[in-house]
């Protein structure tokens, strides 16, 4: 699955970088910056530009629906992002997760109008977990990579949607619906859920062992393997968690939307935005590096640069020009700083 | 040691390997060879490249079964299926390659795997402690368990390497060459390192081609020939003289081209060249001649050459007719490295016999030549140009690799280890067309860590150390001239 990449090459070759930062001291402040700091400064950078290029268009930035709105916005994309956290730090990905979304929607929305809402929220539950379950295998079992194992699980996923439904379907309760739409103070309840999503992963990756082995893991499978970690379960526990936080996202949309809709998923672009999300947050896409702190600061600048967009009432297009020199300069950075 | 001392001494034994036999692809690499160390014992494994050291610490360290022999630990029968069987019987091994992840914290590193954990978490602070404590006892202060393992430098980072061996409880350390990559005030530190190990009552196997930190460290020495033991001797009953002709002591039974005449016009010179592998390389190549350079691993053979040829290229230092700054310009000066790894380096594996025979030229902008002459020449069999090379043998993809630079007419070839993987016909055949290349007005530096090749094939021989050319010899010198020098013993 992912690269296993000559042992020493990276870890001799960082004396030498230190020999020479030594000296000089924009160096120094420069590689103790490191991509998280850099995601959260430059969202400090965007919001403080934005509020002063909408002040000037004669607008007020940060008014309590423009916050809301972000968190709303943001919600979905940040609990699929911190899964594919999970996946890439692990050194993997997940190309599954949009089509897995607007499944989890479907089923969401068509148990909970047969039976009850608990059921449908089970029903994702096992048919996300089982969709990880399958992407795990295929990855470690028939050494398919990530990328295409994700890819063929996200087809068929595609072709029995495509089969089964024409246009929206099944009906969420008014009671769940509560989960899309309410907030408490200005916190929507939606983002409260991103937060425990995100505060579980941080806290499994920081503090469990599995944290620790999904660093080694994506650092080094043979490394890993050879200091006795059995990296296939670790890969396998991997996707199985990163489609879960898929099937959450599904169930929070089926609140919004009222309705499972097949389209939702890759409507929101939540496969490739979920990666980029992560990559902008500082994890490195080659894996063993990075966290869930610095994709939600990923997801955040991306909801906050689409805020100020959509008040200046910019040309969509343009829109999508900025956000992609805006992940590609910010990976172009990280990886100046790796090799400084 | 009389007789009665030695008795008892065997029977203390920590570690018995006994008729060690292993081959791979019917290829035998150890054949009955037999190792022992006692607690408190550090003990040298010696021998030339490729007379099987490796392996047997392989073998050792669970990496390989062998096919036929023993091993005991503490009297007991052990079978290793796996490195984790080893690890738990206490045997630790450090490679020249360190198993180490460079964006986790050195504690990270030393429990990596087997995190002590308290209700479920991880116990940061208990790594960190025991870490600590570890690298205390070490005395080890220039360094944290919190800092990150990508700061570290190569010596710190064995260290980590050591510290995760104790924390493991071995008892058993194998250390494979481990100050080819470190810097002489490094090497003093990890000298005093191994002596504390030896003092913890560890067993430790040292490997290593630099024959005088054997006698400054070792009490006994293993010397391994072409995958036999040839001797087991004490350290202090011994000279680097006699280990010298046990490691290399065999005839120089092969064919080789007969030498060239005189050598022509300086085709390429350098004075004062370096950069961070090499340093103060001075040298001339002449058409012509065919130079040998000599050296132990990790004495900055590959790293002379890719330099000479603008892929690491050298940093201050004069060179003529250019000094590269890249291939491209080393290609433009005349310059090609038939690189020592050919199938990472040298071609593109999926590639047809013409697509790569063609490489250099295209990339060069040149027209495209007539190839059939060319591979003719090269005796390429059967020469057939569509062939995807990587169905080739290694002696015909060694061909390949050459008419891609002969297509250049080269003013200076380099090659490094030509004749490496190649079966003994086609290898006399690379000679054959080496020489004759030669002849016909190209100078040729010859990397060969085969010191019969070496000496059969070259005009004079430059001696490299420690990235530093210690010396030149002329054509036809002993083996034991060349370690002598590479290994810096000319003194003792």
């Amino acid at each position: 699955m992912s690269t296993t990449g000559p042992r020493v090459a990276e870890a001799s070759a960082s004396p030498d970088g230190d020999g020479r930062t030594g000296s000089g001291g924009p160096r120094r402040l420069w590689t103790a910056l490191d991509p998280t700091k850099v995601v959260y400064l430059a969202l400090a950078a965007v919001i403080a530009i934005g509020w002063v290029l909408v002040a000037l268009d004669g607008g007020a930035f940060l008014t309590t629906e423009t916050i809301v709105g972000i968190q709303q916005r943001s919600a979905a994309l940040g609990i699929v992002a911190v899964g594919q956290t999970l996946a890439i730090l692990a050194g993997s990905l997940d190309l599954s997760v949009a089509y897995l979304i607007s499944l989890s929607s479907l089923v969401a929305a068509e148990v909970m109008e047969a039976g009850s809402v608990p059921g449908g929220v089970a029903a994702v539950i096992g048919v996300s977990a089982l969709v990880g379950l399958v992407n795990g295998l295929v990855i470690t079992k028939l050494h398919v990579h990530a990328f295409i194992a994700t890819l063929g699980v996200a087809l068929i996923i595609k072709g029995v949607l495509d089969h089964l439904y024409d246009g929206p379907a099944g009906r969420v309760p008014e009671s769940f619906q509560h989960l899309g739409y309410d907030r408490i103070g200005p916190i929507p309840v939606s983002a409260l859920l991103w937060a425990a999503v995100a505060g579980v992963a941080w806290f499994l990756l920081a503090k469990s062992r599995y944290g620790y082995r999904v660093h080694a893991v994506g650092g080094d499978v043979e490394v890993a393997r050879l200091s006795g970690i059995r990296t296939d379960r670790v890969v396998v526990v991997t996707h199985v968690l990163c489609s879960l936080c898929a099937g959450i996202a599904g169930l929070l949309l089926a609140s919004r939307l009222g309705a499972g809709v097949p389209t939702v998923g890759t409507d929101g672009g939540y496969d490739l935005e979920s990666i980029a999300a992560v990559v902008l947050g500082g994890t490195a896409l080659a894996g063993g590096k990075g966290g869930v702190a610095g994709t939600v600061g990923g997801v955040l600048l991306l909801a906050v640069l689409d805020s100020v967009f959509n008040q200046l009432e910019v040309n969509s297009f343009f829109k999508d020009v900025v956000r992609g020199v805006v992940i590609v300069a910010a990976v172009a950075l990280y990886a100046r700083r790796r090799t400084s | 040691m009389d007789g009665k001392g030695r008795k008892s001494a065997e029977s203390s034994r920590l570690l018995r390997m006994v008729g060690i036999t292993k081959g791979f692809l019917g290829v035998r690499v150890l054949t009955g060879v037999d190792l022992d160390v006692a607690p408190g014992e550090v003990h040298a494994v010696v021998g030339e490249n490729g007379a099987g050291k490796s392996t047997l610490m392989k073998i050792l360290a669970g990496v390989h079964a062998p096919d036929d022999g023993t091993i005991e630990i503490d009297g007991r029968r052990v079978r290793f299926g796996h490195p984790l069987d080893a690890q738990r019987a206490g045997v630790a091994i450090i490679y020249q390659e360190f198993n180490l992840l460079p964006e986790r914290s050195v504690a990270e590193n030393v429990f990596l795997g087997r995190e002590p954990s308290r209700r479920g978490l991880v116990d940061a602070a208990a790594m960190i402690r025991e870490t600590g404590r570890l690298l205390a006892e070490l005395g080890e202060d220039s360094f944290g368990p919190r800092d990150p393992v990508k700061r570290l430098s190569v010596a710190q980072q064995q260290v980590v390497e050591i510290v995760k061996a104790l924390s493991l409880d071995a008892r058993i350390v194998v250390m494979d060459e481990p100050t080819a990559a470190l810097a002489e005030h490094e090497v003093e530190l990890l000298h005093r390192l191994v002596r504390r190990l030896q003092d913890r009552g560890l067993a430790v196997l040292y490997i290593s081609h630099r024959l005088r930190e054997v006698f400054d460290l070792t009490s006994r020495v293993t010397v391994l020939k072409d995958g036999a033991r040839v001797a087991c001797l004490d350290t202090a009953a011994t000279g680097p003289d006699e280990l010298i002709r046990l490691m290399v002591g065999r005839d120089l039974g092969s064919y080789f081209p007969p030498r060239s005449s005189a050598a022509g016009e300086v085709r390429l010179s350098v004075t004062g060249g370096g950069n961070a592998h090499v340093h103060d390389i001075s040298l001339e190549l002449r058409a012509g001649e065919i130079v040998g350079l000599a050296g132990l691993q990790g004495s900055g053979r590959t790293e002379l050459v890719k330099a000479l040829f603008g892929a690491e290229p050298f940093t201050t230092g004069a060179m003529t007719p250019v000094r590269p700054r890249s291939v491209r310009e080393g290609v433009a000066a005349g310059l090609g490295l038939v690189t020592e790894d050919r199938k990472a380096e040298g071609l593109a594996l999926r590639q047809s016999v013409r697509d790569n025979a063609l490489l250099v030229a295209r990339a060069a902008g040149r027209r495209v030549p007539a190839l059939t002459a060319l591979l003719e020449r090269v005796r390429l069999s059967p020469p057939r140009q569509e062939q995807e090379v990587r169905y080739l043998s290694g002696g015909n993809q060694q061909k390949v690799v050459l008419a891609k630079w002969l297509v250049m007419a080269p003013d200076v070839l380099l090659f490094d280890e030509p004749t490496r993987g190649v079966d003994v016909g086609a290898k006399a055949a690379i000679h054959d067309l080496m020489r004759s290349v030669a002849e016909e007005g190209t100078a040729i530096l010859m990397i060969s860590s085969e010191l019969p090749e070496l000496i059969g094939m070259s005009d004079r021989i430059l001696v490299l150390r420690d990235g530093r050319l210690a010396g030149e010899l002329p054509a036809g010198v002993s083996e034991e001239a060349i370690m002598h020098l590479a290994a810096g013993e000319e003194d003792s």
